[in-house]
């Protein structure tokens, strides 16, 4: 697509990158196909062709208000767009340009600075994340129904093994999952361990980046990953044979490291690096022979592979290819490519699309009547759990509960 | 004009709630164009109804301000069909998006123009049953801009473009009347409306339901590919396997530019290092497609063929077609910009035009990837260019124009499948006489005499006409004089 950027933006590395990405897209509107809000709303706007339109519009006249923002809140990052799109439009880098620019003209209402700000303080530490957790439990039953839907049960991390195997790989502590399903990390490190497998926890290691960098806020995203990037460092130039992940959001942003700091002198190299070595848990286990752990496959699951592993991480088949590896029953699921509607922060801050997407979600996910649902993603797991009797789990809770 | 939106608007909220007007003139600008995004233009406002009665009202507040009127659905058209008027309503049909019944028995749907062309496929598919006419673009075009269109692909070869698909239609006419025409059954008597409003671009009314014919799905369906090193060898191979009185579901050429750029997005393992692939589909019963599928493979045979391979199963033919279904945007990855022209010739003719269309390639110093519909002719050279490299947009016009031109002295025309829109306008006189093209406005004027309804497009006006013959035959008089 032709575009004339505003002097502002002409000979930046800002514009030349969001410059290279519009002149990629040809407009031919095969990503609006596969896009949730545009299925929505059947609106432009609300479709990636209208908002790459929209973020070009910006960047060449250096303008824009509100209006514009509200369709580019209204995206859910899901990236479904990246994957439909047959001319590589890298939509999702896009578009965090687009956001960090637009967030320079805007102001937003107070209401909504100090929630996104509250959202960036509390999400990512890690501490403060599981005493709220704990007293949002305490609080639940004076909560109205609708909320205390969304309130985690309480989980039992278990067991560690304590045996230390010669293959060593690193394992994301997180912050949201470390707080709200501490089981999953536990069950991961279980696992692996059957399967000859140590992983370690660097307790310096937190949140990702993702919530502060995909609200815009690309100092305070960045702080995070420059102080991963560092925790983990010293153990990556010892060896280690990947970084895993079982939360396949921060999966996808720990990813994209490498690009984000590819301008930074001191951090290229490292976040280059860390990049590189990122697996979903899924993969790693998917290379491993399951044999050893003699599962009970008796479940019929349906499967909801989250975005940022189907299309941010282009894992499309690794989760069920492993499952059905395993022996398990997997159940008929419509619309795969759909986002479930929790999308990191967006469950919080656009309530009613998130709650759309979410019905739309289990109903395609409980048609063929499984026992449980699973996921790879704790957004994904405790939104789906919000929305339907169905148990919801992470996999790895599954596979360790039903390994002997 | 400040006063007419004021008027329109206040009207409009009247029929719609307030979401479904847009009209600010920062997010209008993702409605400038279509799937042609060279020609734009920013309408007054945009109007998204849901309900047919809501369509109706639009049109008769239009018809009463003299309000152009653009329709419409996905907004994928190649020839700015729903490209904006700049006094006008852009009324999109896009929230019109649910199937409204099959009828697995008779073998028909009825569906919303909004309705993804795919998505009748994949609604149909539990009942055994498909929609034919499968545009490339069927992902995300709708269902009514198909009809708009008269649009074809891959399998219209052996099953008919969108006009032998269809049953019957539901229009709102220029007054903001209900047209029902065709019926269930598979001939209707009176003037044949069904053809006159497939393909008029919604220049006759807005089509606001659709009843679609279904098809069973094949029992065996498979694909084979075959590469050449002669664009040449690949054309006479088509002319032999309809020679051979085979009729493929499908038969497809891509050329090196086309097929490096679908592989790189599909993987789907074409050959890259080779001049033309062709893909051939045939379906029907299991021995039936096998003895078909063995001597299309000794047509290629005999035809020199480089490489040639039978998808080995369901998945292999998905990922065959995805490539080619994905080839034009897929060339954004090795050009900025592409001008997709859509002539159609005559099949002997094939080797011929697309040697010439290369030579012309060479004098205007741009490059051409050729993707298309081979089975029937129905070229597709995309032209590659740069829009932000100073005159190159115009070069490309002037030679995209060169390319119809060439189609017509072939005996072809101007466009299979695309339809005419602004696009095609300049070529309409090249193609038609003065007659018919007299014609084509009665009929547009008997439809819509306020011509409110997508006003120029489609039908050129003939004062344009007279210019355009004088232009071109100056300009045949300069190489004659060569
Ligand atoms: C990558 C790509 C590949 C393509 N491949 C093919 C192909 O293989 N074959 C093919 O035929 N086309 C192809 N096309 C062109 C395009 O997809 C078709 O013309 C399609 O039918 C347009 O549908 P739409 O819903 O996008 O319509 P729009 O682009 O929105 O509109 C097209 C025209 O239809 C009118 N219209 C739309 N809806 C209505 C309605 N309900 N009532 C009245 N008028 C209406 C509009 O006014 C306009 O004139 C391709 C396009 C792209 C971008
Ligand atoms: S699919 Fe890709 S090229 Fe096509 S409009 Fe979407 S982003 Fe642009
Ligand atoms: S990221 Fe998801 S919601 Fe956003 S434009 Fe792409 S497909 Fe739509």
């Amino acid at each position: 697509m032709k575009t004339d950027l505003h002097p502002r933006y002409q000979n930046t590395t800002l514009g030349a990158e969001a410059e290279t990405i519009l002149r990629s897209c040809v407009h031919c509107g095969f990503c609006n196909a596969t896009c949730p809000t545009y299925q929505e709303l059947s609106d432009e706007r609300d479709g990636p062709r209208g908002r790459i339109y929209l973020i070009k519009q910006i960047l060449e006249t250096d303008q824009a208000t509100a209006r514009t923002e509200l369709h580019l809140d209204r995206c859910l990052t899901c990236r479904a767009c990246e994957a439909t799109c047959p001319s590589g439009v890298e939509y999702g880098r896009l578009l965090d340009i687009g956001r960090g620019v637009i967030a320079t003209k805007t102001k937003r209402k107070l209401r909504e600075r100090c929630f996104r700000w509250c959202l960036k303080q509390v999400l990512p530490r890690r501490t403060l994340m599981v005493w709220l957790v704990r007293l949002a439990r305490w609080l639940q039953p004076l909560m109205p129904a609708a909320l205390q839907r969304k309130i985690p049960a309480g989980q039992k991390p278990g067991v560690l093994p304590v045996k230390q195997h010669s293959r060593r790989m690193l394992l994301l502590q997180g912050c949201v999952q470390a707080a709200a399903t501490p089981n999953t990390n536990a069950a991961a490190r279980r696992v692996l361990d059957r399967l000859g497998i140590t992983l370690l926890e660097i307790r310096e290691v937190g949140c990702c980046g993702a919530v502060g960098y995909h609200l815009a806020d690309h100092g305070d995203g960045k702080y995070w990953m420059r102080r991963n990037i560092d925790a983990w460092w010293p153990l990556v130039e010892q060896g280690v044979e990947a970084i895993v992940v079982a939360a396949s959001g921060c999966g996808a942003m720990l990813q994209d490291y490498g690009r984000i700091f590819r301008d930074d002198p001191n951090y290229a190299e490292k976040a280059a690096g860390i990049s590189h070595l990122i697996k979903d848990l899924s993969c790693v286990i998917g290379a491993e022979n399951l044999h050893g752990l003699a599962l009970d496959t008796s479940k019929k699951l349906a499967v909801h592979c989250p975005c940022s592993l189907q299309h941010a991480m282009g894992e499309v088949e690794s989760l069920e290819k492993l499952l059905k590896r395993a022996g398990f029953d997997l159940a008929r699921v419509a619309e795969k490519h759909l986002c479930c509607g929790s999308a990191g922060t967006y469950s919080l801050l656009q309530p009613t699309m998130s709650q759309t997407l979410l019905d739309r979600k289990v109903q395609a996910l409980t048609q063929d009547t499984p026992d449980l649902i699973v996921t790879a993603n704790i957004g994904c797991q405790l939104h789906l759990a919000s929305g339907t009797e169905v148990p919801v789990l992470h996999w790895i809770e599954l596979l360790d509960q039903t390994s002997h | 004009m400040a006063n007419l939106k004021l008027q329109l608007l206040t009207e409009l909220l009247k029929i719609l709630p307030e979401a479904g007007i847009i009209q600010d003139e920062e997010t209008l600008r993702p409605y400038e164009c279509d799937g042609l995004s060279i020609y734009t233009e920013m309408p007054l406002m945009v109007v998204l109804p849901d309900s047919v009665e809501q369509v109706q009202k639009i049109i008769r507040l239009c018809s009463r301000l003299e309000t152009p009127i653009v329709p419409r659905g996905a907004g994928t058209g190649l020839s700015a069909g729903a490209m904006p008027h700049r006094e006008g309503v852009v009324v999109s049909l896009a929230k019109f998006n649910r199937i409204l019944s099959i009828d697995a028995d008779a073998r028909q749907a009825r569906v919303q123009p909004g309705v993804r062309n795919l998505a009748i496929s994949e609604a149909a598919q539990e009942y055994g049953l498909y929609y034919a006419p499968d545009p490339s673009s069927q992902i995300a075009c709708s269902i009514g801009g198909n009809v708009a269109e008269n649009s074809g692909g891959v399998h219209c070869l052996k099953y008919g473009l969108t006009v032998h698909n269809i049953l019957a239609l539901e229009v709102v006419t220029a007054e903001g009347d209900i047209l029902r025409i065709g019926n269930q059954g598979y001939d209707s008597c009176g003037f044949d409306l069904l053809s006159l409003y497939i393909g008029s671009e919604g220049l006759l009314g807005i089509v606001t339901e659709i009843t679609v014919k279904l098809l069973p799905v094949p029992e065996t369906t498979k694909v084979v590919m075959a590469t050449f090193d002669r664009v040449e060898k690949a054309g006479d191979a088509v002319k032999q396997i309809i020679a051979e009185g085979i009729i493929p579901a499908g038969l497809e050429m891509m050329d090196r530019l086309a097929i490096n750029a679908a592989e790189d997005f599909v993987h789907a393992g074409y050959p890259r290092d080779t001049a033309a692939m062709l893909l051939c589909e045939i379906d029907g019963m299991a021995e039936e497609v096998d003895e078909h599928i063995a001597r299309v493979s000794a047509v290629f045979n005999k035809e020199k063929a480089g490489c040639i391979r039978v998808a080995a199963d369901e998945n292999e033919r998905q990922r065959l077609w995805k490539g080619r279904k994905a080839a034009f945007p897929a060339i954004g990855r090795i050009s900025p910009d592409y001008y997709c022209m859509d002539g159609t010739i005559p099949r002997s003719q094939l080797t011929k035009v697309l040697t010439t269309i290369q030579s012309l390639s060479d004098i205007y110093q741009l490059r051409v990837a050729n993707v298309f519909h081979a089975g029937d002719g129905n070229l597709h050279p995309l032209i590659l260019f740069d829009a932000n490299v100073a005159g190159e947009l115009e070069k490309t016009e002037e030679f995209g124009g060169k390319i119809l031109e060439l189609c017509v002295d072939a005996g072809g025309c101007i466009t299979g499948e695309h339809g005419v829109g602004v696009e095609k306008l300049l070529q309409m006189p090249y193609q038609f006489d003065p007659a018919s093209l007299e014609q084509f406005q009665r009929v547009k004027l008997a439809c819509d005499p306020q011509r409110i309804l997508n006003p120029g497009k489609g039908i050129p006006q003939l004062k344009h006409c007279q210019e355009y013959r004088s232009l071109s035959q100056a300009s045949v008089g300069r190489h004659a004089d060569k």
